[in-house]
């Protein structure tokens, strides 16, 4: 339509529409708030709860939530699960993060070469991430885990390795079609570097998909810790995690069920938050829709 | 002008009774509200116009007159974003601002039918010709389905297709631009409309494809007694087929009457400023110094050749074009040279070979008697900065998440110039190129087209090049802004004396610039010379074609309208 034109003069248009779109998005925005309370509460919660996360009181055991001042009631040895679950979302979300940071850098690295250079470079690039791909992850997680010593950085780099495949490949579709565009044959007009290039003029333009693949990676990686350290294999106790705490509540599930339930449906909506986040970041940073 | 009775010629009759009058399409105060923060609140305010029985009315305007929402509020094909606040749009006597959807989407169609801009993305790639014509009727439970493929088939016929039984199986991708056009035009007529609504339809096409499309709309509309609302922006295309004229500017209607008043004797003065910016073909050569001695040869291009290679495929051969067949010219200081052609005549790949963004398979680049085909993209960057281009669509070119200061200096920094020279350096080459210096520290969408296209201008200037080479420069602009950044053009390359290869479909505004003109066909050129020789005398058929296809070669003449009309 030839009649549509952009105010001139409005500054940054696109991030203002971003930010009005993201906020017409209420499961989104949802997801935004409960995910800002989650972190705030995991990471300064801890100095205003009376009990201390690690300390054992067998005396009592099993407390039911909401008696003696135990919020979420006590484990099998006594200690504060409110504490414990603070602790461990704490423990959870940097682990969660700090693999969504690695297989974004990496991801984005990968497919940016090989997005740009295409030709063998780029081949021999998108193989190796088809054959990571080819693994099952979760067994290759499992198989690294055990033969590794579970900490909780060995854990964050099992998951980002078995995570950055994703982003490569929506880098580097994106950048196949930005490298046509004619600003940055300009750029080789202008004899800037390659390296130039794809990071200073491609890469910003498509930190769209690349903040959208962000999000959805951290809920994958939150959900792939409490996997492996449900298992055992991830997060040692005493140090608590979302999933060690749910691998230990198995055998009390009938007797305290509220062992299970509380760290579960913490996973659920740091999860499903981090997912909506991730819809409405879709949405809002889409510029092909042109709803207003 | 006589012109056959209506009805006439009419294959299907009317399923409901036509109702007389003389007005088929009747705007009335028609206001179409924008939504917040754009440049303006209305994209229509308080327009009125009739488009009477059998004739041809041509709404002409720049982007953004609004002229497009006009036709889509007719249509009831708004998009949401946008509403209908007030007025009446009366089609063939009844009111369609407020009628319920299913009574609007009886009309579409039947009544009133549209052709778009772009026939590709218009016709569905998943269905064959036929079927899409078909889908029209079937669409209106109009006819059997028997009856309707022989309808379909006498359509692709009256559009003038070529063997319309092989046509009816084809998918859109095997046609050409123009062969889509005309399906569109077969799709839109299937129902026998009253009106059709043609939305800048030879815009995407080629010059020679325009002319016979523009013929064939004429035509059509003359044996049916149709009438048809033309949206353009091209006072060519009115001189060659309106009745009538609609002139808008930023949603208002600024003038109205018969082409022939408008052409010849224009009220408003944004009438008279369009008319006055119509690329004319210039039968003169230019008057920039001869190129006279040897020592002031830049560039000589010999044997030029780029070949493009499909994969091949495990069952598929593989498929060689070549876009750039042994191309051999010279280029001196100062001086411009034009490639013509058509799309797909391999002028774009020229351009980007001589600068170096593709790679050329043979021949050789002489650039001031260095041989720069044979350099590697590492060896050439040093002489990157000798030879500049200005691209075609001032909307992608620039790097939307840069300011303007950044895509300007980011080059001569590159190169070594130090942060604050080349500050100082853009600064003065935005006021040059007639833009404020604020511009430096804003982002290109808070810019319209042509102060884009300024933008780029500016950034090839910074390494104050010796060879310019402008692929479509000024296509994607309005006429008026076309005409601004000609004579931009025109004032650096005497100023600098930079010599200029100037690519562009348009043999109008290449006679505005050019010393010489090359035209090009599949490839190769076919002729080479002065604009004058090419244009009064040209030698080659394919130069004779693309010159007689020029719309409204005569514009503003009083003949050009009836002789265009009666051709």
């Amino acid at each position: 339509m030839t009649a549509v034109a952009a105010n001139p003069g409005q500054g940054r248009w696109w991030r203002n529409r971003a930010v009005r779109r993201f906020a017409n998005h209420r499961l989104a925005l949802l997801g935004f708030t409960m995910i800002s309370l989650l972190t705030i509460t995991c990471f300064i919660g801890p100095y205003f709860l009376p009990h201390d996360p690690l300390y054992i009181d067998l005396s009592v055991r099993f407390t039911p939530p909401l008696v003696d001042g135990y919020y979420f009631g006590t484990d099998p040895l006594g200690r504060d699960i409110a504490a414990r679950l603070l602790m461990a979302g704490s423990v959870s979300l940097l682990v969660a993060f700090s693999a969504m940071l690695m297989s974004i850098m990496l991801g984005t690295l990968v497919g940016l070469i090989a997005g740009y250079r295409g030709g063998w470079v780029g081949a021999v690039l998108m193989r190796t991430v088809d054959g990571f791909l080819a693994f099952p992850s979760i067994f290759l997680l499992l198989a690294l885990a055990a033969a590794l010593k579970p900490t909780p950085m060995m854990v964050t780099i099992i998951i980002a390795i078995t995570g950055w495949m994703e982003v490569a490949r929506i880098v580097e579709a994106e950048v196949r079609s930005l490298r046509e565009r004619e600003f940055v044959q300009a750029g080789r007009m202008l004899g800037l570097s390659g390296a130039h290039i794809m990071f200073r003029e491609i890469l910003p333009n498509a930190m769209g998909p690349i903040i959208v693949a962000a999000t959805l990676t951290v809920a994958r990686a939150i959900l792939l810790e409490a996997y492996i350290s449900f298992l055992g294999y991830g997060i040692q106790p005493p140090l608590p995690s979302w999933g060690n705490m749910l691998g230990g509540a198995q055998q009390y599930l009938a007797s305290a069920p509220w062992l299970a339930i509380i760290p579960g449906l913490a996973i659920t909506i740091a999860v499903t938050s981090f997912n909506f986040v991730g819809d409405g970041l879709r949405d809002a940073l889409d510029v092909r829709d042109d709803r207003l | 002008m006589p012109r056959d009775e209506k009805g006439v010629y009419r294959l299907i009759k009317s399923v409901e009774p036509e109702s007389s009058g003389p007005l088929a399409l009747s705007v009335r105060n028609l206001t179409v509200a924008l939504p917040k923060g754009m440049d303006r609140i209305h994209a229509v305010e308080n327009i009125s116009f009739d488009l009477e029985r059998s004739k041809i009315l041509c709404i002409i305007g720049e982007s953004g007159s609004g002229k497009s929402v006009s036709a889509n509020a007719i249509m009831g094909l708004l998009p949401k974003a946008l509403r209908v606040t007030s007025g009446t749009i009366e089609l063939d006597g009844i009111d369609v601002t407020d009628i319920p959807p299913a009574k609007l989407r009886d009309l579409r169609g039947r009544v009133v039918s549209m052709i778009f801009q772009d026939p590709l993305s218009a016709l569905n790639p998943l269905m064959t010709v036929g079927a899409q014509v078909e889908e029209v009727m079937a669409a209106h439970n109009v006819g059997s389905p028997q009856s309707r493929r022989d309808r379909a088939l006498a359509l692709l016929t009256e559009v003038g297709l070529p063997d319309p039984e092989v046509m009816y199986h084809q998918y859109p991708f095997r046609l050409s631009g123009g062969q889509r056009q005309r399906v569109m035009i077969a799709m839109a007529l299937a129902l026998e409309p009253t009106i059709l609504i043609a939305d800048e339809p030879t815009t995407a096409l080629d010059v020679t494809t325009q002319a016979q499309i523009l013929e064939l709309i004429r035509e059509i509309q003359r044996r049916k007694g149709m009438s048809v609302m033309f949206i353009t922006h091209d006072f060519g295309v009115v001189a060659q087929i309106a009745d009538d004229v609609v002139v808008m500017e930023k949603g208002h209607i600024v003038e109205r009457g018969t082409a022939q008043d408008v052409l010849e004797s224009p009220k408003h003065p944004y009438t008279r400023q369009l008319i006055a910016a119509i690329p004319r073909l210039r039968y003169e050569d230019r008057d920039t110094p001869e190129a006279t001695s040897e020592t002031s040869r830049l560039l000589q291009v010999e044997g030029l050749m780029k070949t493009y290679r499909t994969a091949r495929g495990l069952f598929q051969r593989q498929r060689v074009v070549k876009a750039v067949n042994d191309v051999s010219f010279e280029l001196a200081h100062g001086r411009t040279l034009g490639i013509v052609g058509e799309s797909g005549s391999g002028k774009s790949s020229l351009g980007r070979v001589l600068i170096k963004l593709l790679d050329n398979d043979g021949g050789a680049i002489l650039f001031e008697g260095r041989d720069i085909a044979a350099l590697s993209e590492r060896e050439f960057r040093p002489l990157r900065a000798q030879v500049q281009m200005i691209f075609q669509d001032p909307f992608a070119s620039l790097n939307p998440r840069a300011t303007i200061g950044h895509s300007l200096t980011v080059g001569p920094i590159a190169h070594g110039m130090s942060r604050d020279a080349a500050r100082t350096d853009a600064m003065a080459l935005l006021e040059h190129v007639g833009l404020d210096p604020g511009a430096y520290d804003r982002y290109p969408h808070e810019f319209s087209g042509g102060q884009r296209q300024r933008v780029g201008i500016a950034r090839a200037l910074m390494f104050k090049p010796k060879l310019l080479i402008a692929d479509e420069a000024v296509s994607a602009l309005d006429v008026s802004i076309q005409a601004q950044i000609l004579q931009l053009l025109d004032q650096i390359q005497r100023e600098t004396g930079v010599a200029m290869i100037f690519i562009t479909h348009d043999l109008r505004v290449a006679s505005q610039i050019c010393d010489e003109i090359a035209v090009m066909q599949k490839g190769r050129i076919v002729e080479h010379g002065p604009p004058s020789h090419i244009f009064m005398a040209p030698q080659a058929d394919y130069t004779r074609e693309l010159v007689a296809a020029i719309p409204g070669r005569r514009a503003g003449q009083a003949e050009a309208a009836q002789t265009g009309a009666k051709q």
